[in-house]
């Protein structure tokens, strides 16, 4: 076994990044940024409606929740539908209690088999944010492009008839693309992206057609990656969520504005052990009264509006 | 293939020379922060993947770019408030994608050694031709970009041919940091020229702590402050070496850099610890001490 003879050469050793979907930009050398108030953080909260089919194929990855076991697994399937039949509705109330108003990422299966669950989202306000068509239609290199076309028009369809609005933004099971997915979800009218976590704040992306942004989601504070993937105690969870929003605030008071997002997974976050942890965080966020919470296209108008 | 690398004589931790460091400290202490770039789309090396994902992996590919975006400016802030140096483990290509990011560490009088070009081009089967090219292009670009005479090497993403440490010897480097054998300096049985190991640690590794083992912010501080406590200890005695390696996309999230300051300002309180960088333990060593290590060593690598 050897390595070609071109192994050592560097087309795209350049100033900048080795693609073009995106300027390299340092976060504190940039313009700041002042939320609606003044306040000094946006708070976002990104709860995911997910359906995991029990015939899921999984490929070519198993997608972060994915079913385990050999056909039927009853036992991972049904603990992924808690989430939609009783973990969002605790969500939904830990929410409440201070007016937050989610930005909820659905898959459209979830949006056709249970339209109710997102009548419900709607009716609090909260922002519909496409998910994909369901967690076993990955988009990712390979999948023909007028089959992915077809799955980015029919996911957005479903989701703009059931939840009635617009639907700006995009975050793809498992965070995964292909090179394609951006030109398409922006060429369907999409406007901001949540896959990407290289950054605090929203930037610029291209596409073929025209400018969407990217939106931050960690993925790294999210319940699935601290409960569920590191093992960690529902304090710890707390812990590391008040300890992500503190060091925004104080990063906010000298370099403007920034965001604290948090993605959730309800069958996770909202069993009944573990909601008070939510709840916890919540209330420690909510204290300082540095807050603005909003929706992501909320928060997106009020940063393309200062760029 | 070898069943012993032969890089190195047996030398226990009870019947060696005494190391003394500068000032009478008991740890020579230093960070190794990783200032990496992985390629979105790099080519395939057939021993291992890039990415877990097929490119683009954007899960994969993001997370490490937040590094350089976010969470080096962040670190850097921390070094600054605990008076401390960095010695860059670099991938020498972020000369050319990200000056910034070199000018603002130089400016600092940090150190750069080489980690490679990218951290998604691997040692793994290249010819000698192919890897004396890559250690050269290290020595170049770190020359050109920051005019510093290129010590060290930590191999990219781990990755090794039989003849790497042979090969910067050879060629003028004077540390390694790849090998995990110890918790003092020693001497590398190289064909040409003297190298010293300088342990680096992969248990302090944010990246192993983090993303291997799982660790929450709170418990890094608190593996840090007892792997400094014992080695300030035994420190006492004949001289330890405490590194943490860093990568700032796992540091430098704001869940976690706060813990961080907290354990590094509990060692830069203690006054028995130099705050060194690779290449000065690595003087220090090879003035004072590698020529008695070399003498006391025991033949190894006897194999049944």
């Amino acid at each position: 076994m050897s390595l070609p003879p071109d192994y050592l050469a560097y087309a795209k050793r350049r100033y900048g990044m080795d693609h073009d979907r995106y300027a390299w930009s340092m976060l504190p050398r940039r313009k700041t940024v002042r939320w609606p108030g003044g306040k000094l953080v946006a708070l976002l909260v990104v709860p995911a409606l997910e359906w995991f089919p029990l015939d899921m194929k999984a490929k070519p990855f198993k997608p972060p929740g994915a079913l385990v076991t050999a056909y039927p697994d009853l036992r991972h399937y049904t603990l992924r539908d808690y989430g939609n039949r009783v973990g969002i509705f605790r969500v939904m109330t830990a929410l409440d209690r201070f007016g937050i108003r989610a930005s909820a990422a659905v898959n459209a299966a979830v949006a056709a088999r249970y339209p109710s669950l997102v009548k419900a989202c709607v009716d609090r306000g909260w922002e519909v944010i496409a998910h994909g068509l369901d967690m076993d239609h990955l988009h990712v290199e390979g999948l023909p492009l007028a089959e992915e076309r077809r799955l980015v028009e029919e996911t957005l369809a479903i989701l703009r008839r059931v939840g009635g609005q617009r639907i700006r933004g995009w975050l793809s099971p498992a965070r995964s693309e292909s090179f394609a997915t951006l030109d398409l979800v922006a060429a369907a009218g999409i406007d901001y992206v949540c896959d990407w976590v290289n950054d605090d704040m929203p930037y610029a992306m291209q596409t073929a057609s025209r400018v969407l942004h990217a939106m931050p989601l960690p993925n790294d504070i999210e319940d699935y990656t601290i409960l569920i993937q590191n093992r960690h105690s529902e304090d710890e969870f707390t812990q590391q969520v008040c300890d992500q929003f503190d060091l925004l605030c104080r990063e906010a008071a000298s370099q403007g504005g920034r965001i604290l997002a948090l993605a959730l997974h309800p069958w996770v976050i909202g069993q009944p052990y573990r909601i008070g942890a939510l709840e916890r965080a919540l209330d420690h966020i909510m204290e300082s009264g540095e807050v603005w919470a909003a929706t992501a296209a909320e928060i997106l108008d009020a940063f393309t509006a200062q760029e | 293939m070898k069943r012993d690398p032969g890089l190195y004589d047996y030398l226990p931790y009870d019947r060696r020379p005494k190391i003394r460091w500068r000032g009478g400290a008991h740890v020579a202490f230093w960070l190794a922060p990783n200032i990496e770039f992985y390629e979105l789309d790099p080519p395939l090396n057939p021993t291992r993947s890039a990415w877990p994902r097929p490119a683009p992996d954007v899960l994969g590919y993001s997370y490490r770019d937040y590094g350089n975006r976010v969470g080096f400016w962040r670190m850097l802030e921390t070094f600054e408030r605990c008076g401390v140096r960095g010695s860059v483990s670099l991938n020498v290509a972020v000369c050319q994608h990200h000056p910034e990011v070199i000018e603002a560490c130089a400016a600092r009088g940090w150190e750069f050694y080489s980690h490679g070009t990218y951290n998604t081009r691997y040692l793994f089967e290249m010819s000698e031709a192919q890897e004396r090219e890559l250690i050269q292009d290290s020595i170049d670009t770190v020359r050109q970009h920051t005019g510093q005479k290129l010590d060290g090497w930590l191999a990219p993403a781990l990755t090794y041919t039989e003849r790497t440490l042979d090969l910067i010897a050879e060629m003028g480097l004077t540390y390694c940091c790849d090998l995990f054998h110890d918790d003092q300096p020693g001497p590398v049985k190289t064909k040409n020229g003297r190298l010293a190991s300088i342990p680096y640690s992969l248990e302090m590794n944010d990246a192993i702590a983090f993303s291997i083992n799982g660790l929450s912010p709170r418990a890094y501080g608190d593996i840090i402050k007892r792997q400094f406590d014992r080695l300030y200890a035994e420190g006492a005695e004949s001289g330890t070496v405490m590194c943490i390696p860093l990568h700032p996309y796992l540091v430098g999230q704001p869940y976690r850099i706060a813990a961080f300051e907290e354990a590094l300002a509990y060692i830069t309180r203690h006054d028995k610890v130099w705050l060194a960088t690779g290449r000065e333990i690595a003087q220090h060593f090879l003035a004072h001490d590698y020529a008695a290590f070399a003498a006391a060593g025991e033949t190894a690598g006897e194999a049944p």
